[in-house]
Protein backbone atom coordinates (compact mmCIF):
# COMPACT_ATOMS: atom_id res chain seq x y z
CA UNK A 1 0.00 0.00 0.00
CA UNK A 2 1.17 3.46 -1.34
CA UNK A 3 1.55 6.44 1.88
CA UNK A 4 -0.28 9.27 0.99
CA UNK A 5 1.97 12.21 0.07
CA UNK A 6 2.15 14.42 3.33
CA UNK A 7 4.62 17.68 4.20
CA UNK A 8 3.62 19.56 7.78
CA UNK A 9 2.23 22.93 6.49
CA UNK A 10 4.66 24.43 9.08
CA UNK A 11 7.77 22.65 8.25
CA UNK A 12 8.03 23.63 4.69
CA UNK A 13 6.52 27.59 5.50
CA UNK A 14 9.85 27.33 7.46
CA UNK A 15 12.11 25.62 4.85
CA UNK A 16 10.90 27.95 1.96
CA UNK A 17 11.68 31.21 4.25
CA UNK A 18 14.71 30.31 5.14
CA UNK A 19 15.68 29.09 1.80
CA UNK A 20 14.57 32.52 0.56
CA UNK A 21 16.41 34.61 3.53
CA UNK A 22 19.54 32.62 1.95
CA UNK A 23 19.20 33.92 -1.27
CA UNK A 24 18.26 37.20 0.01
CA UNK A 25 21.25 37.53 2.33
CA UNK A 26 24.11 36.48 -0.48
CA UNK A 27 23.22 40.39 -2.48
CA UNK A 28 23.28 43.59 -1.13
CA UNK A 29 21.27 45.75 1.01
CA UNK A 30 19.56 48.92 -0.13
CA UNK A 31 18.54 51.86 1.26
CA UNK A 32 15.14 53.84 0.70
CA UNK A 33 14.58 57.40 2.58
CA UNK A 34 12.76 60.38 2.56
CA UNK A 35 14.76 64.06 2.25
CA UNK A 36 13.27 67.32 1.79
CA UNK A 37 12.75 67.34 -1.84
CA UNK A 38 11.59 63.52 -2.74
CA UNK A 39 12.62 60.12 -2.20
CA UNK A 40 15.95 58.84 -2.56
CA UNK A 41 17.58 55.13 -3.34
CA UNK A 42 20.38 54.16 -2.60
CA UNK A 43 22.07 50.92 -3.64
CA UNK A 44 25.40 49.28 -3.62
CA UNK A 45 25.60 48.73 -7.49
CA UNK A 46 28.87 48.84 -9.77
CA UNK A 47 27.21 47.12 -12.81
CA UNK A 48 25.29 47.93 -15.38
CA UNK A 49 22.67 46.14 -14.36
CA UNK A 50 20.07 48.02 -12.46
CA UNK A 51 18.14 47.51 -9.16
CA UNK A 52 16.02 50.48 -9.45
CA UNK A 53 13.58 51.73 -11.92
CA UNK A 54 11.41 53.94 -12.99
CA UNK A 55 7.65 52.53 -12.25
CA UNK A 56 5.30 55.88 -13.46
CA UNK A 57 5.18 59.53 -12.97
CA UNK A 58 5.55 59.52 -9.02
CA UNK A 59 6.44 55.63 -8.62
CA UNK A 60 10.11 53.98 -8.24
CA UNK A 61 11.04 50.53 -7.99
CA UNK A 62 13.87 48.70 -6.31
CA UNK A 63 14.27 45.09 -5.81
CA UNK A 64 17.14 42.80 -3.39
CA UNK A 65 17.76 39.26 -3.97
CA UNK A 66 17.11 37.50 -7.63
CA UNK A 67 18.22 39.52 -10.35
CA UNK A 68 16.04 37.87 -12.87
CA UNK A 69 13.12 37.74 -10.46
CA UNK A 70 12.81 40.89 -9.15
CA UNK A 71 13.68 42.80 -12.72
CA UNK A 72 10.34 40.80 -13.92
CA UNK A 73 8.52 42.00 -11.06
CA UNK A 74 9.70 45.33 -11.95
CA UNK A 75 8.60 45.22 -15.57
CA UNK A 76 5.23 43.54 -14.20
CA UNK A 77 4.56 46.56 -12.69
CA UNK A 78 5.50 49.01 -15.44
CA UNK A 79 2.69 47.08 -17.47
CA UNK A 80 0.55 47.48 -15.04
CA UNK A 81 0.78 51.21 -13.98
CA UNK A 82 0.55 51.47 -18.31
CA UNK A 83 -2.36 49.90 -18.78
CA UNK A 84 -4.02 51.68 -15.73
CA UNK A 85 -3.09 55.06 -16.81
CA UNK A 86 -3.95 54.07 -20.57
CA UNK A 87 -7.66 52.65 -19.27
CA UNK A 88 -8.26 55.57 -16.39
CA UNK A 89 -5.87 58.73 -16.10
CA UNK A 90 -2.63 58.96 -14.75
CA UNK A 91 -3.46 60.05 -11.83
CA UNK A 92 -5.57 57.28 -11.09
CA UNK A 93 -1.93 55.27 -10.71
CA UNK A 94 -1.27 54.69 -7.01
CA UNK A 95 1.69 53.03 -5.17
CA UNK A 96 -0.66 51.59 -2.61
CA UNK A 97 -2.62 49.42 -5.61
CA UNK A 98 0.95 48.70 -6.75
CA UNK A 99 2.36 47.61 -3.65
CA UNK A 100 -0.62 45.05 -3.07
CA UNK A 101 -0.57 43.43 -5.98
CA UNK A 102 3.19 42.64 -5.79
CA UNK A 103 2.40 41.70 -2.12
CA UNK A 104 -0.41 39.21 -3.65
CA UNK A 105 1.44 38.25 -6.52
CA UNK A 106 4.91 37.09 -4.20
CA UNK A 107 2.68 35.25 -1.38
CA UNK A 108 0.80 33.83 -4.16
CA UNK A 109 3.97 32.23 -5.86
CA UNK A 110 5.18 31.67 -2.17
CA UNK A 111 2.77 29.84 -1.45
CA UNK A 112 2.53 27.68 -4.73
CA UNK A 113 5.61 26.93 -5.91
CA UNK A 114 8.36 24.83 -4.64
CA UNK A 115 10.93 27.48 -5.19
CA UNK A 116 9.72 30.93 -3.41
CA UNK A 117 10.79 34.47 -4.82
CA UNK A 118 13.92 35.23 -3.42
CA UNK A 119 13.40 38.84 -3.14
CA UNK A 120 12.86 41.84 -1.34
CA UNK A 121 11.63 45.07 -2.74
CA UNK A 122 9.95 48.56 -2.04
CA UNK A 123 7.57 50.79 -3.89
CA UNK A 124 8.40 54.32 -3.79
CA UNK A 125 6.04 57.31 -4.36
CA UNK A 126 6.87 60.52 -4.08
CA UNK A 127 4.09 63.53 -3.10
CA UNK A 128 2.90 65.85 -5.30
CA UNK A 129 2.21 69.18 -3.56
CA UNK A 130 -0.19 70.38 -6.37
CA UNK A 131 -2.03 67.03 -6.00
CA UNK A 132 -4.75 67.46 -3.84
CA UNK A 133 -4.77 64.68 -0.75
CA UNK A 134 -1.67 63.00 -2.37
CA UNK A 135 0.78 65.14 -0.97
CA UNK A 136 2.66 63.20 1.24
CA UNK A 137 5.34 59.95 0.44
CA UNK A 138 4.76 56.42 0.87
CA UNK A 139 7.32 53.54 1.35
CA UNK A 140 5.95 49.63 1.09
CA UNK A 141 7.80 47.13 1.83
CA UNK A 142 7.39 43.68 -0.01
CA UNK A 143 8.75 40.62 1.66
CA UNK A 144 9.65 37.21 -0.23
CA UNK A 145 6.00 35.55 1.38
CA UNK A 146 4.55 38.61 0.65
CA UNK A 147 4.03 40.68 3.32
CA UNK A 148 3.35 44.08 3.02
CA UNK A 149 4.68 47.04 5.21
CA UNK A 150 4.25 50.89 5.14
CA UNK A 151 7.11 52.65 6.39
CA UNK A 152 7.46 56.11 7.17
CA UNK A 153 10.74 57.68 7.09
CA UNK A 154 13.46 55.08 5.38
CA UNK A 155 13.42 51.54 4.74
CA UNK A 156 16.21 48.91 3.91
CA UNK A 157 16.29 46.06 2.41
CA UNK A 158 18.44 43.18 1.71
CA UNK A 159 20.26 40.35 3.34
CA UNK A 160 22.68 42.13 6.08
CA UNK A 161 20.52 44.40 7.09
CA UNK A 162 20.64 44.95 10.71
CA UNK A 163 23.59 47.05 10.81
CA UNK A 164 22.38 49.23 8.27
CA UNK A 165 18.98 49.21 10.01
CA UNK A 166 20.80 50.29 13.06
CA UNK A 167 22.63 53.23 11.77
CA UNK A 168 19.40 54.73 9.93
CA UNK A 169 17.18 54.37 13.23
CA UNK A 170 19.93 56.13 15.06
CA UNK A 171 20.82 58.42 12.65
CA UNK A 172 18.00 59.52 10.12
CA UNK A 173 15.57 62.64 10.70
CA UNK A 174 13.02 64.45 8.47
CA UNK A 175 13.34 67.07 6.28
CA UNK A 176 17.49 66.23 5.14
CA UNK A 177 19.06 68.01 2.34
CA UNK A 178 19.55 65.50 -0.76
CA UNK A 179 23.28 66.26 -0.44
CA UNK A 180 22.88 64.65 3.69
CA UNK A 181 20.44 62.19 2.55
CA UNK A 182 22.72 60.86 0.09
CA UNK A 183 25.46 60.52 2.56
CA UNK A 184 23.63 58.83 5.63
CA UNK A 185 23.04 56.46 3.18
CA UNK A 186 26.11 55.74 1.86
CA UNK A 187 27.11 55.64 5.37
CA UNK A 188 24.66 52.66 6.38
CA UNK A 189 25.65 51.24 3.48
CA UNK A 190 28.95 50.82 3.94
CA UNK A 191 28.18 49.09 7.67
CA UNK A 192 27.12 46.01 5.74
CA UNK A 193 28.89 42.74 6.29
CA UNK A 194 29.21 41.89 3.03
CA UNK A 195 29.72 45.64 1.62
CA UNK A 196 32.61 47.88 1.23
CA UNK A 197 33.96 49.84 4.27
CA UNK A 198 34.35 52.89 1.74
CA UNK A 199 31.89 53.12 -1.34
CA UNK A 200 32.77 55.26 -3.82
CA UNK A 201 30.03 57.20 -6.53
CA UNK A 202 30.86 54.71 -9.44
CA UNK A 203 29.68 51.76 -7.03
CA UNK A 204 26.68 53.18 -6.16
CA UNK A 205 23.02 53.52 -7.88
CA UNK A 206 21.48 56.39 -6.55
CA UNK A 207 17.99 57.63 -7.65
CA UNK A 208 15.57 60.25 -6.85
CA UNK A 209 11.94 61.39 -6.96
CA UNK A 210 11.76 64.56 -6.69
CA UNK A 211 8.35 65.95 -5.92
CA UNK A 212 8.90 69.61 -7.94
CA UNK A 213 9.72 67.82 -10.97
CA UNK A 214 7.39 67.71 -13.97
CA UNK A 215 5.23 64.91 -14.62
CA UNK A 216 7.86 61.97 -14.39
CA UNK A 217 9.50 62.27 -11.20
CA UNK A 218 12.08 59.81 -11.21
CA UNK A 219 15.79 60.77 -11.66
CA UNK A 220 18.78 58.62 -12.08
CA UNK A 221 22.04 60.62 -10.48
CA UNK A 222 25.43 59.80 -12.68
CA UNK A 223 28.30 59.08 -10.71
CA UNK A 224 28.85 62.90 -11.33
CA UNK A 225 25.76 64.03 -10.18
CA UNK A 226 26.48 61.60 -6.98
CA UNK A 227 29.94 63.55 -6.08
CA UNK A 228 28.34 66.85 -6.72
CA UNK A 229 25.91 66.03 -4.02
CA UNK A 230 28.12 64.36 -1.73
CA UNK A 231 31.01 67.22 -1.73
CA UNK A 232 28.22 69.93 -1.70
CA UNK B 1 -0.73 40.81 -13.26
CA UNK B 2 0.72 37.84 -14.28
CA UNK B 3 4.51 36.55 -13.56
CA UNK B 4 5.14 33.47 -15.58
CA UNK B 5 3.34 33.52 -19.05
CA UNK B 6 2.51 37.02 -19.30
CA UNK B 7 3.66 39.23 -22.22
CA UNK B 8 7.14 39.83 -21.59
CA UNK B 9 8.34 42.45 -24.55
CA UNK B 10 8.76 45.70 -24.69
CA UNK B 11 5.62 47.00 -26.53
CA UNK B 12 2.43 48.55 -24.88
CA UNK B 13 0.86 47.87 -28.32
CA UNK B 14 1.76 44.83 -28.54
CA UNK B 15 0.53 44.19 -24.38
CA UNK B 16 -2.88 45.17 -25.01
CA UNK B 17 -3.34 43.03 -28.18
CA UNK B 18 -1.90 39.93 -25.97
CA UNK B 19 -3.67 41.17 -22.52
CA UNK B 20 -5.97 43.43 -22.73
CA UNK B 21 -7.54 42.91 -26.48
CA UNK B 22 -10.81 44.77 -25.33
CA UNK B 23 -8.45 47.92 -25.03
CA UNK B 24 -6.59 47.16 -28.23
CA UNK B 25 -7.06 50.51 -30.48
CA UNK B 26 -6.30 47.64 -33.79
CA UNK B 27 -8.66 49.10 -36.05
CA UNK B 28 -10.22 45.97 -37.89
CA UNK B 29 -11.83 44.80 -34.35
CA UNK B 30 -13.48 48.31 -34.00
CA UNK B 31 -14.76 48.17 -36.94
CA UNK B 32 -15.15 45.31 -38.96
CA UNK B 33 -18.67 45.30 -37.40
CA UNK B 34 -19.56 48.71 -38.26
CA UNK B 35 -21.64 49.23 -41.21
CA UNK B 36 -23.12 52.07 -43.04
CA UNK B 37 -21.52 55.57 -43.13
CA UNK B 38 -19.80 56.79 -40.51
CA UNK B 39 -21.56 59.96 -38.62
CA UNK B 40 -19.55 63.43 -39.42
CA UNK B 41 -16.85 63.48 -36.98
CA UNK B 42 -14.15 66.44 -35.80
CA UNK B 43 -11.37 67.05 -38.22
CA UNK B 44 -8.43 69.01 -38.53
CA UNK B 45 -7.10 70.83 -41.07
CA UNK B 46 -4.00 72.14 -41.38
CA UNK B 47 -0.54 71.12 -39.96
CA UNK B 48 3.40 71.77 -41.04
CA UNK B 49 6.41 70.82 -40.13
CA UNK B 50 9.77 71.48 -41.44
CA UNK B 51 13.78 71.37 -40.69
CA UNK B 52 15.72 74.27 -40.01
CA UNK B 53 19.20 74.77 -38.45
CA UNK B 54 18.52 73.71 -34.49
CA UNK B 55 16.09 70.76 -35.54
CA UNK B 56 12.49 71.00 -36.39
CA UNK B 57 9.78 72.98 -36.21
CA UNK B 58 6.31 71.89 -36.17
CA UNK B 59 2.98 73.70 -36.26
CA UNK B 60 -0.61 73.77 -36.61
CA UNK B 61 -3.76 75.89 -37.01
CA UNK B 62 -6.54 75.30 -34.53
CA UNK B 63 -9.57 74.68 -35.99
CA UNK B 64 -11.35 71.43 -36.03
CA UNK B 65 -14.53 71.13 -38.55
CA UNK B 66 -17.01 69.00 -38.62
CA UNK B 67 -18.57 69.42 -42.52
CA UNK B 68 -18.96 72.63 -42.84
CA UNK B 69 -19.19 73.67 -39.62
CA UNK B 70 -16.71 74.36 -36.52
CA UNK B 71 -16.26 71.56 -34.06
CA UNK B 72 -14.03 73.25 -32.32
CA UNK B 73 -11.80 76.55 -31.98
CA UNK B 74 -9.39 75.52 -30.24
CA UNK B 75 -8.10 71.96 -30.95
CA UNK B 76 -4.37 71.13 -30.24
CA UNK B 77 -3.08 69.47 -33.45
CA UNK B 78 0.61 69.07 -32.40
CA UNK B 79 1.67 66.53 -29.23
CA UNK B 80 4.87 66.17 -27.76
CA UNK B 81 4.92 62.33 -27.22
CA UNK B 82 8.09 62.29 -25.47
CA UNK B 83 11.17 65.14 -25.00
CA UNK B 84 12.68 64.80 -28.49
CA UNK B 85 9.92 64.01 -30.48
CA UNK B 86 6.53 65.82 -32.06
CA UNK B 87 3.26 64.37 -33.88
CA UNK B 88 1.19 66.74 -35.81
CA UNK B 89 -2.48 65.46 -36.23
CA UNK B 90 -4.75 66.44 -39.54
CA UNK B 91 -7.89 64.12 -40.40
CA UNK B 92 -10.36 62.36 -38.27
CA UNK B 93 -9.58 64.19 -35.22
CA UNK B 94 -11.09 61.28 -32.52
CA UNK B 95 -8.67 58.66 -33.73
CA UNK B 96 -5.69 60.75 -34.47
CA UNK B 97 -5.70 62.16 -30.65
CA UNK B 98 -6.04 58.92 -29.59
CA UNK B 99 -2.92 57.44 -31.77
CA UNK B 100 -0.82 60.39 -30.44
CA UNK B 101 -1.58 59.36 -26.80
CA UNK B 102 -1.00 56.00 -27.33
CA UNK B 103 2.01 57.12 -29.13
CA UNK B 104 2.86 58.98 -26.42
CA UNK B 105 2.37 56.20 -23.73
CA UNK B 106 4.57 53.08 -26.22
CA UNK B 107 7.63 55.47 -26.22
CA UNK B 108 7.77 55.83 -22.31
CA UNK B 109 6.82 52.63 -21.87
CA UNK B 110 9.78 50.87 -23.85
CA UNK B 111 12.23 53.88 -22.37
CA UNK B 112 10.95 52.21 -19.14
CA UNK B 113 10.95 48.68 -19.74
CA UNK B 114 14.32 48.76 -21.38
CA UNK B 115 15.93 51.49 -19.26
CA UNK B 116 17.02 53.60 -22.66
CA UNK B 117 14.45 55.31 -24.88
CA UNK B 118 14.24 54.14 -28.71
CA UNK B 119 16.03 55.92 -31.62
CA UNK B 120 14.19 58.20 -33.48
CA UNK B 121 13.85 56.15 -36.72
CA UNK B 122 12.27 53.56 -34.32
CA UNK B 123 9.89 56.05 -33.00
CA UNK B 124 8.77 57.09 -36.93
CA UNK B 125 8.38 52.97 -37.33
CA UNK B 126 6.12 52.85 -34.49
CA UNK B 127 3.87 55.27 -35.84
CA UNK B 128 3.85 53.91 -38.98
CA UNK B 129 2.58 50.30 -37.13
CA UNK B 130 -0.61 52.37 -35.98
CA UNK B 131 -1.26 53.85 -38.76
CA UNK B 132 -0.96 50.63 -40.82
CA UNK B 133 -3.84 49.19 -38.02
CA UNK B 134 -5.88 52.13 -38.52
CA UNK B 135 -6.61 51.28 -42.09
CA UNK B 136 -9.95 49.46 -41.74
CA UNK B 137 -11.05 53.14 -40.10
CA UNK B 138 -9.24 55.11 -43.18
CA UNK B 139 -11.63 53.24 -45.89
CA UNK B 140 -14.66 53.91 -43.92
CA UNK B 141 -13.58 57.82 -43.82
CA UNK B 142 -11.64 57.74 -40.70
CA UNK B 143 -8.36 58.58 -42.03
CA UNK B 144 -5.62 60.23 -40.01
CA UNK B 145 -2.84 61.64 -42.07
CA UNK B 146 0.17 62.70 -39.37
CA UNK B 147 3.55 64.62 -39.73
CA UNK B 148 6.14 63.08 -37.24
CA UNK B 149 9.39 65.04 -36.40
CA UNK B 150 12.08 64.95 -33.39
CA UNK B 151 15.45 65.84 -32.87
CA UNK B 152 17.82 62.26 -33.51
CA UNK B 153 20.09 62.58 -31.00
CA UNK B 154 22.59 59.98 -32.85
CA UNK B 155 22.67 61.93 -35.64
CA UNK B 156 22.48 65.17 -33.90
CA UNK B 157 19.80 66.78 -36.57
CA UNK B 158 16.51 67.27 -36.73
CA UNK B 159 14.38 65.07 -38.73
CA UNK B 160 11.07 64.94 -39.89
CA UNK B 161 8.36 62.28 -42.26
CA UNK B 162 4.95 62.17 -43.77
CA UNK B 163 2.86 59.01 -43.35
CA UNK B 164 0.12 57.81 -45.84
CA UNK B 165 -2.78 55.46 -44.69
CA UNK B 166 -1.38 52.13 -45.45
CA UNK B 167 1.52 52.78 -43.27
CA UNK B 168 3.86 54.35 -45.70
CA UNK B 169 6.10 56.65 -43.97
CA UNK B 170 8.24 58.96 -46.33
CA UNK B 171 10.99 61.10 -44.91
CA UNK B 172 11.65 64.82 -46.02
CA UNK B 173 14.46 66.50 -45.91
CA UNK B 174 12.45 70.13 -45.99
CA UNK B 175 9.11 71.07 -45.20
CA UNK B 176 6.32 69.17 -45.29
CA UNK B 177 2.34 69.32 -44.75
CA UNK B 178 -0.87 67.38 -44.06
CA UNK B 179 -4.54 68.94 -44.04
CA UNK B 180 -6.99 70.48 -46.48
CA UNK B 181 -5.10 73.19 -46.85
CA UNK B 182 -1.49 71.86 -47.32
CA UNK B 183 -1.52 72.22 -51.23
CA UNK B 184 -1.47 76.19 -50.31
CA UNK B 185 1.41 75.67 -47.34
CA UNK B 186 3.31 73.84 -49.52
CA UNK B 187 3.46 76.10 -52.23
CA UNK B 188 3.82 78.82 -49.83
CA UNK B 189 6.94 77.10 -48.57
CA UNK B 190 8.28 75.89 -51.73
CA UNK B 191 8.64 79.86 -52.19
CA UNK B 192 9.99 80.57 -49.12
CA UNK B 193 11.79 77.35 -47.54
CA UNK B 194 15.32 78.23 -47.25
CA UNK B 195 17.51 75.26 -46.11
CA UNK B 196 19.70 76.16 -42.69
CA UNK B 197 17.08 78.71 -41.33
CA UNK B 198 17.45 79.92 -38.09
CA UNK B 199 14.50 80.06 -35.42
CA UNK B 200 13.21 83.10 -36.54
CA UNK B 201 13.36 82.65 -40.32
CA UNK B 202 11.89 79.21 -39.63
CA UNK B 203 8.90 81.00 -37.88
CA UNK B 204 8.28 83.30 -40.40
CA UNK B 205 7.96 80.21 -42.82
CA UNK B 206 5.44 78.26 -41.25
CA UNK B 207 3.59 81.15 -39.91
CA UNK B 208 3.38 82.55 -44.03
CA UNK B 209 2.41 79.47 -44.59
CA UNK B 210 -0.41 79.05 -42.51
CA UNK B 211 -1.64 82.22 -43.21
CA UNK B 212 -1.57 81.41 -47.19
CA UNK B 213 -3.32 77.74 -46.44
CA UNK B 214 -6.24 79.70 -44.45
CA UNK B 215 -6.34 82.53 -47.04
CA UNK B 216 -7.50 80.15 -49.81
CA UNK B 217 -9.10 77.10 -47.67
CA UNK B 218 -11.70 77.62 -45.67
CA UNK B 219 -11.50 74.64 -43.24
CA UNK B 220 -7.76 75.88 -41.58
CA UNK B 221 -8.19 78.90 -39.04
CA UNK B 222 -5.32 80.73 -38.97
CA UNK B 223 -5.79 83.35 -36.59
CA UNK B 224 -8.45 84.31 -34.17
CA UNK B 225 -7.69 87.64 -33.46
CA UNK B 226 -11.15 88.15 -31.80
CA UNK B 227 -10.89 85.67 -29.27
CA UNK B 228 -6.28 85.85 -29.29
CA UNK B 229 -6.31 82.61 -30.51
CA UNK B 230 -3.01 81.72 -32.00
CA UNK B 231 -1.76 78.75 -34.44
CA UNK B 232 0.56 76.45 -31.99
CA UNK B 233 4.40 76.09 -33.12
CA UNK B 234 6.50 74.01 -31.41
CA UNK B 235 10.65 73.07 -31.85
CA UNK B 236 11.89 69.93 -30.80
CA UNK B 237 16.01 70.79 -30.56
CA UNK B 238 18.84 69.09 -28.54
CA UNK B 239 17.32 70.60 -25.93
CA UNK B 240 14.35 68.85 -26.20
CA UNK B 241 10.41 70.53 -26.91
CA UNK B 242 9.82 73.89 -26.72
CA UNK B 243 6.41 75.72 -27.72
CA UNK B 244 6.77 79.64 -28.93
CA UNK B 245 4.79 81.64 -26.76
CA UNK B 246 1.41 82.92 -28.25
CA UNK B 247 3.06 86.81 -28.01
CA UNK B 248 5.78 85.94 -30.17
CA UNK B 249 3.57 84.14 -32.59
CA UNK B 250 1.42 87.35 -32.78
CA UNK B 251 3.85 89.62 -33.62
CA UNK B 252 5.12 87.64 -36.84
CA UNK B 253 1.88 87.26 -37.73
CA UNK B 254 0.66 91.02 -37.49
CA UNK B 255 4.35 91.75 -39.24
CA UNK B 256 3.13 89.37 -42.17
CA UNK B 257 -0.78 90.79 -42.32
CA UNK B 258 0.99 94.36 -42.00
CA UNK B 259 2.74 93.37 -45.24
CA UNK B 260 -0.01 92.54 -46.96
CA UNK B 261 -2.42 94.99 -45.26
CA UNK B 262 -3.47 97.46 -48.78
CA UNK B 263 -4.86 100.80 -47.89
CA UNK B 264 -8.57 101.73 -47.61
CA UNK B 265 -9.52 103.95 -50.96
Amino acid sequence: MAFPYYVNPEQMTQDKAEFARKGIARGKSLVTLEYDGGILLLAENPFKLSKIGEIYDRIAFAGVGKFSEFDRLRKMGIQWADVEGYRFSRDDVRGKALANLYSQAIGEEFNRSIKPFEVEIVVAEVGDPQFAGHETNALYQVGFDGTIQDQTGFCVIGGSDDAIQGHMESNFRTGLPPGDALRLGRDALQRAENGSPELEPESLEACLLESERGRRKFRRLSADDVRGLLGA
Amino acid sequence: MRFRDGYNGSSFMELLESEYPHLSPKGDRLFAAAVGEVPAVAHGTTVIGLRFAEGAMVAGDRLATMEYRVASREIEKVFATDDYSLMAIAGAAGPAMEMARLLGIQFEHHEKIEGEPLELEGKANTLAHLIKQNLPAAMQGLVVVPIFAGYDRRRQVGRLWRYEVTGGRYEEKEYDSVGSGSLFARESLKKSFKPGANREEALAMVLEALADAADEDRGTGGVDAVRGIYPRVKTCTSKGIEEISDPQVAGVHQSIIDGRRRPVE
